[in-house]
């Protein structure tokens, strides 16, 4: 019995020697840790390869007159707001041929996003929102593998002189077919209204 | 069930033995290591043979004695039975403590008293392995739901973290066996990373009163522990296999751990969690699936007054997010709050598809501890932790399956403690805490870093004591010092850099520029005192709890460098550079009383946050992708006032009822407007019908309403659509709903019990104002689960 106690008692000095050189080797490690990780070298920048930065709608008329429809951002989310441009009015009475261009400008050389949008043409579409009083109609030439409309190529026409906005919206993965912008659903990649003059 | 049964037990061994003594003992039972209550030991009065069982709490009571001294016999089914004196006059209170393990080397045990409990002027809410055992299929959150005060934030059913009084995130910290998850507990989508299945006990603290963990604990601490191995051979386990009807699937968990009396001892516990797409009562909730998989390994050395153990411990999962909330800007959330049903509603699937979360932590920790005479108990604790989260959005072309968001968290820390008895009255505990955590961002996502890397230093050193006055009054105080420095590395927008006006402040951080971005290599340093103070009375049947805290913390990542589009949430979140640590004072005050038949805690709070940060709406942006709603962190002064009351009558010995009520209110003082996402009041009451004779079974049928939360800032904007103008309602929360619950447990065997539990039982469609997706759909309806508990 009081051997045992002895040994119980030399048990807990060696122990406690042990539990100190641990405490002391940790702290020292930590030192050690601390001390190194310090000059950290610089991480490596990231642009957002899916922003889309520019839309460019250019509508061509036979003669081959064009009205250029331009909205860039290139901070993407950040603070600064989009700028639009419109060159060129639309004529009286006119039939258009239209495209759409999506691009990322913040990669050099800038890159086609349309591309991605054609080879994704079933979970993709553009849509074309003209408000009340402009006389605008489009109609959809392109269509992905189902025959659903996508709009990169649209056919516009005009009517008589008027003024008004034409948004260009492009979703993805909406709901396909669809009866229009309210009931698509999915994700808005791009919303961008222009203010457009037929005359 | 066996608690059930032990607390009827309870209720029938108060028989009254008429004699002329009318003294009345309560005493309350604790483990000698860790101060934890035990539950269902049996106390015996050598001289009456009278015996009584220690309720949930460990609290029991011996009515009609005799001014006289008795001896007890307190034996509980994992420790040594003890046997104590008791001088009995007048009423008497005395707190006794065991050996919670089978002791066999009697030469060495240790008669201190190591009452390691992290509070005693906070009342510790509780959560039982019974109770845990019910919730095997769902997440920490939702057992934590069962306390009264303790709500959750939710993305969905399945990303569920806890909230206390009102506060989370980083105001709330999470200790799995002793260690502080480090989990990216600032964003609000964020699940603790913790299996419910290898808790063994869970506590929670509201409050910073537990300095021990942290100083930055404003809402509180929640503190997980695996459950105790005894000492003795010994080889035992159990398993659970739960199957739910609402997302077709089920949890199969397992447990295995051998004990020897020499004091090694090893367990293991594995579990597997999946689900499909659940349901609303309505509709598919798509893409709602879970699949978890967790284990954990422990081995250790416990010779009572010495001890190593090395735990490590891997959870893995993966959550899919509901569909129809991935949404661009405003145009898109005036179609989906405007619609009655979700934009997409797909057939029933087992796949997770974007958006999903997918999410691996890494734990493993090795402490020590000695008892040395005249010192103390000390402990050492190396613990290291790896967390990496994963978020995958929808994208397109060659990036589909790429993660948005790839972070990973590496943490160490480093902890030395001494609790030490100083008399039989005064117990000390000092330690001092050092970690090192960096944060790694992946730059192979292609999208901007939601979070930027950056090193974190902190170390912290803390000391606490109480003091046992006499039998009725105890007092508690502590203090603590977090030093943290912060190495940021982060790219800023030009533009954003520019508007904030960090051009001429801060053009001294700038590292490097490249094309629109600026490298911006930020140091900061923060320094946070706390502080608590309190006292713990106890008269009669009552115990009176009151604690002042004062606690600070320094704001975190998400909070000073949020800057851009969140996805999830649909809206431009933006932090800010400058914070400075946010300080909370809280009272709060706790009276229980433990009687007979009538058991009950109320706790009223008040609470003041100076500096407090919080989110919200401050304008709207243009962008290419339409409008987004920006959200601004800000600092402000706030204060909240709540209340949380727990009942438990016994109406017969078979029956009891239970109560729950919490209400909080929470205010912005200086723009005089309530804060946004406080829990609403909400009221819990079930019956609950127990009969150990048969089959030791339980029926319990819960009602919960939720009130409908009436205080909210107004955060509604206007949008302008191709051909009109809407406001967008986001901040009116939804109606209160009343919830049916029903569950009944069983043992077929005495070594397996089953279990039905039925959530929602009239399949009520309701949306909870603190569900982040209820812009979008209905929470989910009926779920039937059924389970088989095997111990072996």
């Amino acid at each position: 019995m009081k051997t045992l106690q002895l040994n119980s008692i030399t048990n807990f000095k060696f122990q406690t020697m042990k539990t100190m050189k641990n405490i002391s080797f940790y702290a020292l490690l930590s030192i050690a840790m601390i001390g190194c990780s310090d000059d950290d070298t610089a991480p490596e920048v990231i642009n957002d390869e899916e922003l889309i930065t520019t839309v460019i709608l250019t509508l061509t008329q036979e003669s081959g007159d064009q009205v250029v429809l331009t909205t860039v951002d290139l901070d993407g989310d950040g603070p600064d707001e989009p700028v639009t441009t419109v060159v060129g009015n639309f004529s009286q009475n006119t039939q258009y041929q239209g495209a759409v261009q999506f691009l990322n400008e913040t990669e050099d050389p800038a890159e086609d996003i349309t591309e991605e949008v054609i080879e994704e043409a079933e979970e993709h579409q553009v849509f074309y929102t003209i408000s009340e009083g402009l006389n605008i109609t489009t109609t959809y030439v392109d269509f992905d593998s189902n025959d659903n409309p996508l709009g990169v190529n649209i056919t516009l026409e005009t009517g008589e002189a008027s003024s008004g906005s034409l948004t260009v919206t492009l979703r993805h993965e909406p709901v396909k077919p669809n009866d229009g912008l309210d009931s698509a659903g999915g994700e808005t990649d791009i919303a961008t209204s222009f203010d457009v003059t037929i005359e | 069930m066996r608690l059930f049964a032990l607390l009827l037990l309870l209720c029938c061994s108060m028989q009254s033995y008429s004699q002329d003594c009318n003294n009345t003992l309560y005493g309350s039972l604790l483990d000698i290591h860790d101060g934890s209550v035990l539950t269902g030991a049996t106390v015996i009065v050598a001289q009456t043979g009278v015996g009584v069982l220690t309720d949930l709490d460990g609290n029991f009571v011996i009515s009609n004695l005799c001014s006289a001294t008795y001896q007890l016999q307190i034996s509980h089914p994992s420790c040594s039975t003890k046997a104590f004196s008791v001088l009995i006059k007048d009423d008497t209170q005395k707190t006794f403590k065991l050996e919670h393990h089978l002791e066999s080397l009697n030469e060495i045990i240790v008669n201190g008293k190591k009452t390691n409990r992290a509070t005693k002027s906070i009342y510790e809410n509780l959560v039982d392995q019974q109770t845990i055992t019910t919730f095997s299929s769902g997440s920490l959150g939702d057992a934590l739901n069962s306390i009264s005060g303790v709500s959750s934030l939710n993305t969905g059913n399945t990303v569920v973290k806890p909230m206390i009084n009102g506060l989370h995130s980083s105001r709330v910290l999470i200790i799995n066996n002793g260690v502080q998850m480090q989990d990216q507990e600032w964003g609000a989508e964020h699940a603790p990373s913790i299996d419910i299945n290898a808790v063994g006990t869970l506590k929670v603290i509201k409050g910073a009163g537990a300095l021990q963990y942290g100083g930055n604990a404003i809402g509180g601490v929640v503190i997980a522990s695996a459950p105790k191995v005894p000492l003795l051979d010994s080889l035992y386990g159990k398993t659970i296999f739960s199957g739910s009807s609402n997302g077709l699937g089920g949890t199969v968990s397992s447990s295995l751990t051998r004990s020897n009396q020499n004091g090694l001892y090893t367990a293991f516990q594995g579990s597997l969690k999946r689900y499909g797409d659940f349901n609303a009562p309505n509709y598919n909730l798509s893409n709602t699936g879970v699949f978890e998989r967790n284990i954990a390994a422990t081995i250790g050395f416990n010779r009572i007054d010495y001890g190593v153990e090395a735990y490590y411990s891997l959870f893995k999962n993966e959550i899919g997010i509901l569909r129809a909330s991935h949404i661009g800007g405003a145009e898109d959330q005036v179609q989906a709050i405007a619609s009655p049903v979700p934009s997409i509603i797909n057939d029933f699937t087992y796949n997770i598809d974007a958006p999903r979360q997918d999410v691996t932590h890494h734990l493993a920790r090795i402490k020590g501890f000695k008892n040395i005479e005249n010192i103390g108990l000390i402990s050492l604790q190396y613990d290291y932790q790896q967390n990496n989260r994963l978020e995958f959005d929808v994208r397109r072309g060659s990036n589909k399956d790429k993660a948005s968001v790839d972070l990973v968290l590496d943490t160490q820390t480093l902890t030395i403690d001494v609790a030490s008895d100083i008399s039989e009255k005064l117990t000390t505990k000092f330690g001092i805490v050092g970690s090192l955590q960096t944060n790694y961002a992946n730059p192979e996502t292609g999208v901007r870093r939601l979070i930027p890397d950056y090193d974190k230093y902190s170390i912290a050193g803390f000391a606490s004591g109480n003091y046992d006055i006499n039998q009725k009054w105890v007092l508690e105080a502590g203090f603590r010092f977090d030093y943290t420095h912060m190495n940021v590395f982060k790219f800023y927008r030009r533009s954003f850099w520019q508007d904030r006006g960090y051009d001429n402040q801060f053009s001294d951080l700038v590292v490097e520029e490249i094309g629109n971005q600026l490298l911006v290599n930020p140091k900061l340093d923060f320094y946070n005192p706390s502080f608590t103070i309190g006292s713990k009375y106890s008269f009669g049947l009552y115990k009176l709890f009151a604690n002042y805290s004062l606690s600070s913390r320094a704001p975190n990542a998400s909070e000073q460098f949020s800057e851009g589009l969140h996805h999830s949430a649909s809206r431009i979140e933006l932090g800010d550079l400058q914070f400075t640590s946010e300080t909370a004072h809280k009272i709060s005050l706790t009276l229980q009383k433990i009687g007979e038949r009538v058991n009950f805690t109320i706790t009223p709070f008040a609470t003041k946050i100076d500096d407090f940060i919080l989110i919200e709406p401050t304008g709207i942006r243009q962008t290419i992708r339409g409008n987004f709603q920006v959200w601004e962190y800000r600092q402000t002064q706030a204060q909240m006032y709540g209340l949380d009351l727990d009942a438990n009558l016994s109406l017969t010995d078979n029956v009891r009822f239970v109560h729950q009520f919490s209400l909080v209110k929470g205010y912005d003082k200086t723009s005089n407007e309530p804060l946004i996402s406080m829990p609403a009041a909400n009221t819990l009451n079930s019956l609950v019908y127990t009969n150990p004779n048969f089959n030791n079974i339980s029926i319990a049928i819960q009602s919960n309403y939720v009130f409908r939360q009436n205080e909210f800032p107004n955060t509604n904007f206007e949008v302008v659509l191709p051909d009109s103008i809407q406001t967008v309602d986001i901040s009116t929360p939804p109606s209160g709903y009343h919830l049916l619950n029903l569950n009944i447990t069983a043992a077929i065997r005495p070594d397996m019990q089953v279990g039905l539990y039925v959530n929602n039982l009239l399949n009520t469609s309701y949306r909870n104002y603190l569900n982040r997706l209820r812009y979008y759909a209905d929470d989910v309806g009926r779920n039937i689960t059924l389970q088989l508990k095997y111990n072996y």
